[in-house]
């Protein structure tokens, strides 16, 4: 493990993007900050640029004229830079795979780190995917 | 003066329905907003067209994670409409439950992040916590802490086991306490005052000629609930009031907002202490053909549902109209005239979401960036700052009141 990933897993910091979400699963991120789950003593905190950021936190189901952007958001990240789909949207379009805006799911428009499954997926089941991430990353 | 135009958005996370506002300022003052919606579009409509009427509910469920109760009550109104059918006494008991714990959290939410913007950071961590005793009351009735898939057309999913029903009064017991000191501290803090009094105001005119709806128009003083205005559900059964104030400034928004909560924390209490016996489902088997409508009282305001059916298993036509739809112009009447530092908290001011803030970016007409959205908030921090200091007041009692909680 080189230097960088090694100071990259000590502190996360996550940017988080919603592409066409319902909501609940940015409201459960947001939830993760406050104090019954206090997410930052893990040493993770929301920043509000990309350019800050070593994880790119995405929900919802990637409609048409939010995947230009996250394409783009991705380019741009300073590398390596960690995906993390949460909830169903995220995974496989979910309840909106049929509809004529969603053409595509995440991870054939960027590649996907960690799947983080639930509808919206709790604050507990997030953090421990986070975690994950980090042990997967780690090589254990 | 030379004109400055902000963008904010149009992605911001947290939004039901992201929306790109401009705001064209000079020098300090906004002179105009431009607002445009229709982002983050998926279709729900067309989807819920592919579905049977039962499974609609759930993809209308997914609308809005914050209001995932109002648009499935509207929605099921609408339906029963069609059918011209009473669901059993205690499925509409439940639905009130429900729809009343909904506009709770979000009420809560929307404090918290009023607060953040406000430069009160303490205050969204505080509310946040108090907000997870009613998600724990939602988990221990529907199994999820959002999108509860309570609702079906006919009556509702699960029933209220009567052993969890101590367990959920304690949990209501705990808010009512904080609310009141919350409720205390905004009244009596003069920086608070300083900061929301006077700013944002919409009139009572203003409001009926935009036709805001909800707690954005209650607090112009117009006293318009449609949970008053019909008979649905279990709001009929009992008393409670009606929050209508008449300045129609944001401080006067956050007061019914906090007002509201009592309301429905009454509400839910009483529907929980006399829960009619019986059953909780029409199993509808087959809807007629024909055409309904459907509405209810969801946190912003009055959400609208349009359902036809042609006798087959699924809706024809679903037309949705949300609150927020009707309540952003009026930034239209409250923004202008205003400071850029009182801009985040007065767009936040209609609950239609607070992140806008989180995108937004002032540029001037080159198409040089000059603040982001992190910079207007902070220039809203430091308002208050500054103004703590020229009222003398070292410890506001909002502060005081979160620190002698643990
Ligand atoms: S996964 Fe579920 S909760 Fe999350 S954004 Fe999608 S529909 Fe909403």
């Amino acid at each position: 493990m080189g230097i960088t990933t090694k100071a990259l897993l000590k502190s996360l910091w996550v940017f988080h993007l919603s592409t066409g979400s319902c909501n609940n699963c940015d409201i459960e991120v947001l939830d993760c900050l406050t104090p019954r789950f206090d997410i930052e003593r893990f040493g993770m905190k929301l920043v509000g640029s990309i350019r800050h950021a070593d994880v790119l936190l995405v929900t919802g189901s990637c409609n048409r004229k939010s995947a230009e952007r996250l394409i783009s958001l991705y380019k741009e990240a300073p590398q390596p830079c960690l995906v993390v789909a949460i909830g169903e949207c995220s995974m496989s379009r979910g309840i909106f795979m049929p509809s004529y805006n969603c053409p595509r799911p995440l991870d054939s428009l960027v590649p996907v780190s960690a799947y983080i499954p639930g509808c919206p997926p709790k604050p507990e089941a997030i953090i421990s995917g986070v975690v994950k991430l980090i042990q997967k990353v780690k090589g254990k | 003066m030379k004109k400055t135009i902000i963008p904010i958005g149009p992605y911001h996370p947290l939004q039901e329905e992201p929306e790109f506002f401009m705001l064209t300022v000079e020098g300090e003052t906004v002179v105009d907003v431009d607002v445009q919606i229709g982002y983050n579009h998926r279709g729900i409509e067309k989807l819920s067209e592919l579905k049977s009427f039962d499974q609609s509910t759930f993809v209308i469920e997914r609308i809005c994670g914050i209001c995932s109760t109002s648009h499935p009550f509207a929605y099921t109104r609408a339906v029963e409409d069609i059918e011209g059918v009473e669901v059993p006494m205690r499925a509409k008991y439940i639905r009130t439950i429900i729809a009343e714990g909904e506009r709770i959290h979000s009420h809560l939410l929307w404090l918290g992040l009023a607060g953040h913007f406000l430069g009160y950071n303490t205050v969204y961590m505080w509310v946040w916590k108090l907000r997870e005793e009613i998600l724990d009351v939602m988990e221990i009735i529907s199994g999820n802490r959002n999108n509860y898939a309570m609702f079906k057309p006919g009556g509702v999913r699960r029933d209220i086991n009567p052993e969890d029903i101590p367990l959920i009064m304690k949990k209501l017991d705990k808010i009512v306490p904080t609310l009141k000191m919350l409720f205390k501290a905004v009244r009596d803090d003069p920086v608070i005052h300083a900061r929301t009094k006077g700013i944002g105001v919409l009139t009572k005119e203003a409001s009926i000629n935009f036709g805001a709806l909800g707690p954005t128009s209650r607090a112009s003083g117009v006293a318009r609930d449609v949970r008053k205005d019909t008979v649905y559900g279990a709001y009929h059964e009992m008393d409670w009031d009606m929050i209508v104030t008449n300045n129609g400034d944001v401080f006067d928004k956050v007061v019914v907002r906090i007002l509201e909560m009592f309301e429905s924390v009454k509400i839910i209490k009483y529907c929980l202490l006399h829960l009619p016996d019986g059953e909780i489902d029409l199993k509808i088997k087959n809807i007629p053909p024909g055409e309904g409508i459907g509405t209810h009282e969801a946190p912003r305001g009055e959400t609208f549902h349009y359902v036809r059916s042609d006798g087959s298993n699924s809706p024809v036509r679903h037309k949705v109209r949300a609150p927020t739809f009707m309540n952003l112009p009026t930034y239209k009447a409250t923004i202008k005239g205003e400071k850029i530092a009182d801009a985040s908290i007065i767009l936040a001011a209609i609950d239609p979401c607070y992140c806008c803030t989180e995108r937004m970016s002032i540029r001037d007409t080159k198409g040089e960036r000059l603040f982001n959205g992190k910079e207007l908030i902070r220039l809203s921090q430091i308002k208050t700052q500054t103004l703590k200091q020229k009222l003398g007041v070292k410890e506001t009692s909002l502060e005081k009141l979160v620190q002698g909680k643990p």
